[in-house]
């Protein structure tokens, strides 16, 4: 049995899935009846339009902020059903990436990486360590940040490092919340790229919202597009092309999106 | 399906066999670890060592880094260490962790008695530096006021009477409330004592000077610190943190005029009102358990503390506060300026400005205390 067969064999099954899920911070509904799948081995791309709820969504899946309707699965446990014990184990087996980073300021870029291990697993230092240089090297960092603080590293080098920390359980899924804002375009690329690889590397499912439509093009397998609180469309970039939405006409066919499909 | 997993030793020929199988992830590691540290001990009993993987189900970074490590170990001590068996699916991981180096020891912390020492040689000689911190600021103050004095339209009236509302008008009730079950506790004690002698009515002599001249300036300095020198140092670090201090200087501000100078001006400000209301408060207290405790009435109390008490003992006290006020100010601003990009080290310099704005006040209050002796106030 490989991953691979293990996931074509699996492929109609979803690894999230998302019904009628409703979301209201005061009278303003955000979240309206929404439902998606998130299916085993895909990098599923999350669009709309600022301030439509894609980071409120992530942050209700992950149990953040709370639904007043609707049902969420992930691995198949239904979230709000489950035990502590059966909750803990879905949240061994999905890392998160903040917009921010949300590295722990007071620990060092090692201390960062192993802390989830730590928690969970009993493991000698030296596994320990040398775990953290694999994950590091998998993101493209140098072994010689181990011992820096997240306030002396660059922008990008803090997404990468928060990178290592999500996959540092080799979670089975990863929330990536905005990962190339606030990078430059080389190294947004190289962001994709890397996502990329791990995924196939490591089996990942990817459940990723963001803004860069580079992303979209080279990373994401399918696109789910948000909008009035629930899923207007979701499909394959060519289904989107294709698609006579105005908001996804206006995306897809403006200027920048012209830009990057015409390279 | 995915069963524990397991490392089998079968002997071929002069070559061993190590079948791995089951489930080599990172919920396995624990058991994993000690099972391929046991097998490294094998190197070098047989020349030709293949570690068979075709057996496992499910493998990620932990079980494929074990593998590998357990490859190298034994390839070092002189066997042929092979690792047989790879499905495709997992030989892009594999290379990714053989591309890993030796991992570089850690800096261990330890502990010594030189560690020790020098820590408290360097917090000692760290001394010195804070007194040139704060000589440093307090100039900076100093000029900063001199340049809004000659262009009075760049002082920040607004940001200083929103800083005068925090740090007076909210800090009454806490500052009242606090002074006044002080002096009726040093009322209470000093009539429970001098009754002793039949001394009763010079417990109003007692509250007077002592509440005037020290407690009550120096109380109210102590509480100032701990509330108002704390947030300053909260709200000027994590401004800092966030570059905002960048911000604003790279806008063409300067931020100890835009920052600093309010919050001072306010803190001086704001001492004084509340170092006199706050032995008002406690005068009050004290009275109260006079009269209710030691029937002392009003009228006679009144009487006393005129005859006890001159404007000196009055200005002797009130004239520390702003001084006070200006020490804990520059200690809180100083401290926040300091902090660096973690949490931690906001935490630290919060605690410390407390710490040093107190033990300032208590230093100024001794040196107040020999300077009005020698002029005889």
């Amino acid at each position: 049995m490989t991953p691979v067969s293990d996931r074509a064999g699996e492929a109609t099954d979803a690894i999230i899935r998302v019904r009628d899920i409703t979301v209201q911070f005061g009278s303003t509904r955000v979240l309206d009846g929404l439902n998606l799948d998130v299916k085993r081995g895909e990098i599923l791309g999350f669009v709309g339009p600022s301030g439509a709820g894609k980071s409120v969504l992530t942050r209700t899946i992950i149990g953040l902020v709370p639904k007043i309707a609707g049902r969420i699965e992930v691995f198949g446990v239904d979230l709000d059903s489950a035990s502590a014990r059966e909750r803990r184990g879905v949240e061994r087996r999905w890392g998160i990436l903040f917009q921010q980073g949300a590295l722990f300021s007071s620990l060092t870029v090692r201390q960062n990486i192993q802390f989830p291990v730590r928690e969970y697993l009993k493991l000698s230092q030296r596994l320990l360590d040398e775990i953290m240089f694999a994950k590091l090297g998998m993101v493209g960092l140098r072994p010689e940040v181990a011992d820096r603080f997240p306030s002396e590293l660059s922008g990008g080098m803090i997404k990468r490092v928060a990178l290592a920390r999500a996959l540092a359980l080799d979670p089975e899924l990863v929330f990536l919340d905005e990962p190339t804002s606030g990078l430059d375009p080389i190294g947004a690329g190289d962001f994709d790229e890397l996502v990329r690889t791990l995924q196939r590397t490591l089996g990942l499912t990817v459940f990723m919202v963001t803004h860069d439509l580079d992303s979209l093009y080279t990373a994401c397998d399918r696109i789910a597009v948000l909008g009035n609180g629930k899923i207007i469309a979701a499909g394959s970039m060519a289904d989107m092309q294709a698609s006579q939405h105005p908001w996804l006409r206006a995306y897809f066919h403006g200027k920048r999106a012209r830009a990057v499909m015409g390279s | 399906m995915t069963g524990d997993p397991t490392l089998e030793r079968i002997a071929q020929g002069n070559g061993l066999a190590l079948c791995a199988a089951g489930s080599w992830t990172a919920r396995f590691a624990p058991v994993l670890e000690p099972m391929v540290t046991e097998a490294e001990k094998l190197g070098g009993s047989r020349p030709n060592i293949f570690i068979d993987v075709s057996q496992v189900d499910k493998l990620d970074t932990f079980g494929a880094w074990l593998i590998e490590r357990l490859r190298r170990s034994l390839s070092q001590t002189g066997a042929e260490a092979k690792i047989a068996g790879l499905s495709a699916n997992y030989s892009s991981l594999v290379d990714e962790v053989r591309r890993v180096k030796g991992a570089p020891a850690s800096d261990t912390m330890t502990v010594t008695i030189t560690g020790m020492l020098d820590q408290i040689g360097r917090s000692v000689a760290g001394f010195g530096t804070t007194i040139v911190q704060l000589v440093d600021m307090l100039g900076a103050v100093l000029a900063a006021s001199g340049r809004v004095l000659i262009r009075p339209r760049t002082f920040r009236l607004t940001s200083t009477v929103h800083h005068l509302e925090q740090v007076c008008w909210r800090a009454v009730p806490i500052v009242g409330l606090i002074t006044f079950l002080i002096g009726c506790i040093i009322s209470q004690q000093g009539i429970f004592h001098f009754r002793k002698f039949g001394a009763d009515i010079f417990v109003v002599d007692m509250l007077g000077v002592l509440v005037l001249r020290e407690i009550g300036v120096l109380l109210v300095a102590i509480m100032v610190a701990g509330r108002s020198g704390s947030a300053y140092t909260a709200e000027l670090g994590s401004m800092k943190m966030r570059e905002e201090i960048d911000a604003l200087r790279t806008m063409g501000f300067d931020p100890i005029e835009v920052l600093i100078l309010p919050r001072m001006l306010a803190l001086v400000i704001a001492l004084p009102i509340l170092a006199f209301l706050g032995a008002m408060a406690a005068l009050y207290g004290g009275g109260l358990v006079a009269w209710l405790y030691g029937g002392v009435d009003p009228e006679a109390f009144l009487l006393r503390l005129r005859d006890a008490i001159s404007i000196d003992h009055f200005i002797v006290g009130i004239v520390k506060a702003p001084v006070m006020a200006a020490v804990i100010g520059i200690v809180a601003c100083v401290e926040g300026l300091a902090v660096e990009g973690s949490a931690e080290s906001l935490g630290q310099h919060t605690t410390s400005s407390v710490v040093k704005g107190i033990f300032f006040v208590i230093v100024m209050d001794g040196v107040f205390a020999i300077f009005f002796a020698s002029i005889g106030m």
